[in-house]
């Protein structure tokens, strides 16, 4: 047996007091990546600490018109909820988009923007990894790449992160509720996941002993449109290749608002703040979609074998816009 | 089937759908595959394993593993019990310092949980003496040779006439070169063995539950290695959860567990492979780079036909897939010659998998054939027939049976063929391209020796049929069934058939499509002596063992199965990612003995094309020597969602010459053209020819129109 010690958690405070109180610790949820990262040898906490039984499984309906989602819902019942499909009909088809039913029924809401890359050196201890062994160097690099980063990498890792319910969450602008030795917190989504930089082994801002309780999801016009592609290499079962989630509120054929955001192609759910920018304003056409694609991926560094990426990133969101602006969700 | 009472009357099972006989206990949990046989005081093995691809173990720390609580022996090359043969290398395991291929085993740990043996072999430090290496295939690589013959026991070359005479003076022609890459057969159910040596007392010297293809055929190689005589080796292998040509031979797994249990004498040692290790521990097909030239006059008739194969075996143990063997049986041409050269690389041994050698050799070939239609402007379907022998092209055997032309015909009419728009032309449906494709397939009836079963009279008319045959999840435990109840004229109901034990009469594993086909024949053979000995009114306990009689067809008669595959294909535009919604195959496979389950191995085989068409490519890198993606979530089969309609249907034909059922083989045949057929769609969808499989969204994106 991995010799490790185990923590049920009783609550927020409990949990948190004694994670932050040992450095080689780790919270478990769902378990789906953490437990295969046990056995793969990826990572080796001294101590568990469960949360899974922490009352953080409810959907609530915020003041403002929003909605809290628990750190601990599972993926499948959030793709469920009538809210979530109602308001935030994109979150839904992402959750829906991604793994299996049987790991969507474990996969909780917080465990979902903690899972790690899959990036096939990241997930073998025989092969070098700074993510997983900072200094040991990059096997991406020079190696299997079709799956790794064409936006905001550094020289010491190329990896991408793999959830698809990130993704969307970046272009809702969420806020992710967290508890920690120091007390409460938000942090908008797009903040939370780090670019890899010269510190590849952090993938967030926690620090130790941090805790995601909640997500919060803001109010969502109800004329705005929205939806979420995803590009991979079978049907179902696979992450995304790339993956587009957009929101658009036309009137009168300009755009006036475009919240956007890519996954797949980075460090983190990539926010295009680029290309929203150069849509509003625009008219609501082909022209002005690509326009805004190119704007985005203007300072796309792209591995050769991840250069495909480019292309097929551009040409989901071109899609995807053309697609809401016409009124036909692709 | 205990209990039952007769209910039909006996000659009839042949061609009933019966369901699986084995289908309730699996469904229930109470079939037993070897991990779950039941072992008294078990231990646990886990693997060490080399993370260099050529060189030598310098030495290997032990200490830290050894002092885990639980752990009972860590075995290395220092101290595991010696082997009794170094004939073959892939299994002579821990017997020296080499390291061959990248993950090869090194050591073991061996404990009284899989936990603890899994900690404690990450504790294992292993130093090496690192030795250059490479794994990359390369059609002029310096070292590539001309093996002395392909697998089984093929030809290596072929020629006849003059191709390039041919191909100068032909109307059209065809030159390109086609390439498939490094595939992994990922059954289900991991390479799992069970080893207790000494066995109990009446079980032999060794005793072992085993996931494989054949009990006698496995036997026969463990039992010498292991410095035993064959009756001394008992292995118990009733279910498998699929093997696709892994599970054929002994692998080092087996003797790893051997070996270990030698160690600990009298308990059961216990082995499951992780996904992981299968994709460098449990064997894998070459890539293949094929270079195809047809030539055909203006009216399609092939004047030439060369298929020239480079593909990888490793360095340490020979194996030559007989990729362009196909190409000598699908069409006429004066002109012809084929070719396989290896490279010998530092990879794990490659082995049979999955229509080895008609699978990526069909797939050259058939869309070469698509290519060549294009270039006479012609149906690719009347270009096939067109080119239909009269007799076995190279050998001039006459065919027991050949009916491809009907399949083609009657495929094409199942399909809709007529509906496809000209070709390069394909269909558009809003942001989908859509095309349609079609192949050929075929796949030989291998004769094979050394089988013999036994039929036993139980008390109230039953009857025991005994031979060491295996199901892989295949059918074997019905159709067997079926055919002994015909063989003997009793009622199904009315046979206890057993298989998968090596205690029962010898017979040949699963493989080469030929399964069925070896042990029914031995049935019948056994079900004659017994009834010409004892009448249909046998006494309890009479008995009877028949062996399989010499196949008179063979060398006579060209012996093969054949099919058509058809394949609707929709090509994101935007994104250039692929779907089949549809496909049609249909076969002359001769009398199909169960078409329930038939038609579950011919959709089978049928997706497995499909995952050679879209999917699986093992990637290797070539800095480490490993297979990068080598797990379920990256080496990529079908889901459910990528397989659409899959109609599959064959010609009630039987074929009178090679077996005394009329049957042909069914396993592998759906695999062959599928991969093609789905590439030339592809190229009828979109424009775009890609020859390297699998074909991805990348390699087309950008290139829609």
């Amino acid at each position: 047996m991995i010799p490790f010690d185990y923590h049920r958690a009783t609550d927020v405070e409990d949990a948190v007091r004694t994670a932050a109180a040992r450095p080689d610790a780790a919270y478990l949820a769902g378990g789906t990546n953490l437990v295969d990262h046990l056995r793969l040898g990826i990572t080796s906490p001294g101590l568990l600490v469960d949360v899974s039984r922490l009352p953080f499984d409810d959907i609530d309906r915020l003041a403002d018109g929003g909605v809290r989602v628990g750190a601990g819902v599972r993926n499948s019942d959030l793709a469920a909820h009538p809210a979530i499909r109602r308001d935030y009909p994109m979150l839904a088809a992402a959750l829906l988009a991604g793994a299996s039913w049987q790991l969507r029924n474990l996969a909780t809401t917080g465990g979902n923007l903690l899972q790690r890359t899959r990036c096939a050196y990241f997930q073998n201890p025989a092969t070098p990894c700074n993510k997983r062994e900072p200094g040991s160097g990059c096997s991406a690099l020079a190696g299997w790449q079709r799956h790794h980063a064409i936006l905001g990498a550094s020289e010491h890792c190329v990896a991408v992160h793999p959830s698809d319910m990130a993704v969307p969450l970046a272009a809702l602008d969420a806020t992710v509720r967290i508890t920690g030795p120091g007390g409460n917190r938000g942090v908008p989504l797009t903040a939370f996941h780090r670019l890899p930089g010269d510190e590849p082994q952090r993938d967030t801002v926690l620090d130790h002993g941090e805790l995601i309780t909640a997500v919060d999801l803001p109010r969502m016009p109800p004329t705005t449109r929205s939806a979420y592609r995803k590009v991979r290499d079978r049907a179902s079962y696979a992450f995304a290749l790339v993956s587009v989630a957009a929101t658009l509120t036309v009137t009168d054929g300009v755009v006036r608002d475009a919240r956007i955001a890519l996954g797949g192609v980075a460090h983190k759910p990539w926010r295009a703040t680029r290309a929203e920018e150069t849509l509003r304003g625009a008219a609501a056409r082909a022209e002005s979609f690509r326009a805004a694609a190119e704007a985005e991926l203007a300072e796309a560094e792209p591995l050769p074998g991840s250069a495909f990426k480019t292309t097929m990133v551009r040409e989901a969101l071109v899609s995807v816009l053309t697609g809401l602006a016409e009124g036909r969700p692709r | 089937m205990t209990g039952t009472p007769p209910t039909r009357e006996p000659g009839h099972e042949s061609g009933r759908p019966r369901e699986r006989l084995d289908g309730p206990a699996k469904v229930a949990g109470r079939a037993p595959y070897a991990y779950e046989q039941p072992a008294e005081d078990p231990l646990f093995l886990f693997p060490v394993r080399s993370t260099i691809a050529r060189g030598r173990v310098l030495w290997v720390d032990t200490e830290e593993a050894a002092a885990v609580p639980g752990v009972v022996a860590v075995l290395t090359h220092l101290n595991a019990p010696r082997l009794a043969s170094r004939d073959d290398l892939e299994l002579w395991v821990l017997q020296d310092d080499e390291v061959r291929h990248h993950g090869q085993f090194v050591g073991a740990v061996i404990a009284g949980t899989p936990e603890v043996a899994r900690w404690a072999a990450s504790l294992v430090r292993v130093e090496y003496q690192r030795e250059w290496h490479d794994v990359v295939l390369r059609a002029d690589h310096p070292e590539r040779y001309r093996p002395d013959h392909v697998n089984p026991s093929f030809d290596t070359d072929t020629s006849l006439g003059d191709v390039d005479e041919a191909l100068a003076d032909a109307a059209a022609t065809v030159d390109q070169t086609y390439r498939t890459p490094v595939q992994h057969h990922v059954p289900m159910e991991p390479h799992t063995t069970v080893v207790r040596w000494p066995g109990p007392a009446d079980l032999g010297a060794v005793a072992m539950y085993d996931s494989n293809q054949g009990v006698s055929p496995i036997r026969k190689v463990l039992a010498p290695l292991l410095g035993l005589d064959p009756d001394q080796v008992w292995i118990h292998s009733p279910h498998v959860g699929g093997a696709f040509g892994s599970k054929a031979s002994p692998k080092a797994h087996h003797v790893l567990t051997a070996l270990a249990a030698h160690l600990v004498p009298g308990r059961p040692v216990k082995c499951a492979l992780t996904r992981q290790q299968m994709f460098a521990n449990a064997g894998h097909r070459t890539p293949t780079i094929q270079r195809v030239r047809l030539g055909a006059d203006r009216r399609g008739r092939l004047t030439a036909i060369a298929h020239d194969v480079v593909e990888h075996t490793a360095r340490f143990k020979e194996f030559a897939e007989q990729t362009a063997v196909a190409t000598r049986t699908m069409y006429a041409a004066d002109n012809r010659r084929t070719t396989h050269r290896l490279v010998p690389l530092d990879v794990p041994a490659p082995v049979i998998m999955r229509a080895p050698g008609e699978a990526p050799g069909m797939f050259a070939l058939e869309c070469a054939m698509d290519e060549l239609a294009v270039a006479l402007g012609m149906d690719p379907v009347e270009l096939r027939i067109r080119n239909e022998p009269d007799a076995d092209p190279e050998s001039g055997l006459p065919f027991s049976t050949r009916h491809l032309v009907r399949c083609l015909r009657e495929g094409a009419d199942r399909f809709g063929w007529a509906d496809r728009p000209p070709a390069g032309q394909g269909r558009r449906d809003g942001d989908w391209l859509v095309g349609f494709g079609v192949a050929a397939s075929t796949y030989p009836l291998f004769p094979q020796q050394g089988s013999s079963a036994r039929i036993r009279a139980l008390p109230g008319g039953r009857r025991q049929v005994e031979i060491a045959a295996s199901d892989l999840g295949t059918g074997t435990w019905t159709a067997l069934t079926q055919i002994a109840a015909d063989a003997l004229a009793v009622p199904a109901e009315a046979v206890d058939l057993v298989i998968g034990d090596s205690a029962l009469p010898s017979t040949v594993g699963a493989g080469g499509s030929s399964g069925l086909s070896i042990w029914g024949t031995t049935v019948v053979a056994a079900a004659r002596a017994f009834r010409d000995r004892f009448g249909d009114d046998p006494p309890a306990g009479a008995e009877e063992v028949g062996e399989l009689p010499e196949n008179t067809a063979v060398g006579r008669y060209a012996l093969h199965a054949f099919g058509a595959q058809f394949a609707e294909v929709r090509v994101d535009a935007v994104t250039g990612e692929i779907r089949v919604p549809r496909m049609v195959g249909i076969f002359d496979v001769g009398r199909v003995i169960n078409p329930r389950t038939a038609r579950s191995q011919l959709i089978g085989g049928m997706t497995m094309g499909l995952s050679m068409a879209l999917h699986e490519e093992s990637v290797v890198d070539p800095r480490f020597g490993h297979v990068v993606n080598g797990d379920y979530a990256e080496y990529h089969i079908p889901t459910n969602a990528d397989v659409g309609d899959i109609d599959v249907s064959w010609l009630d034909e039987p074929d009178p010459l090679y077996n005394p059922m009329g049957s042909k083989g069914i396993g592998e045949i759906g695999i062959v053209g599928t991969a093609a057929a789905v590439a030339n769609a592809v190229w009828h969808a979109t424009g775009v020819r890609v020859r390297d499989v699998p074909i991805t969204p990348d390699r087309l994106l950008g290139r829609l129109r």
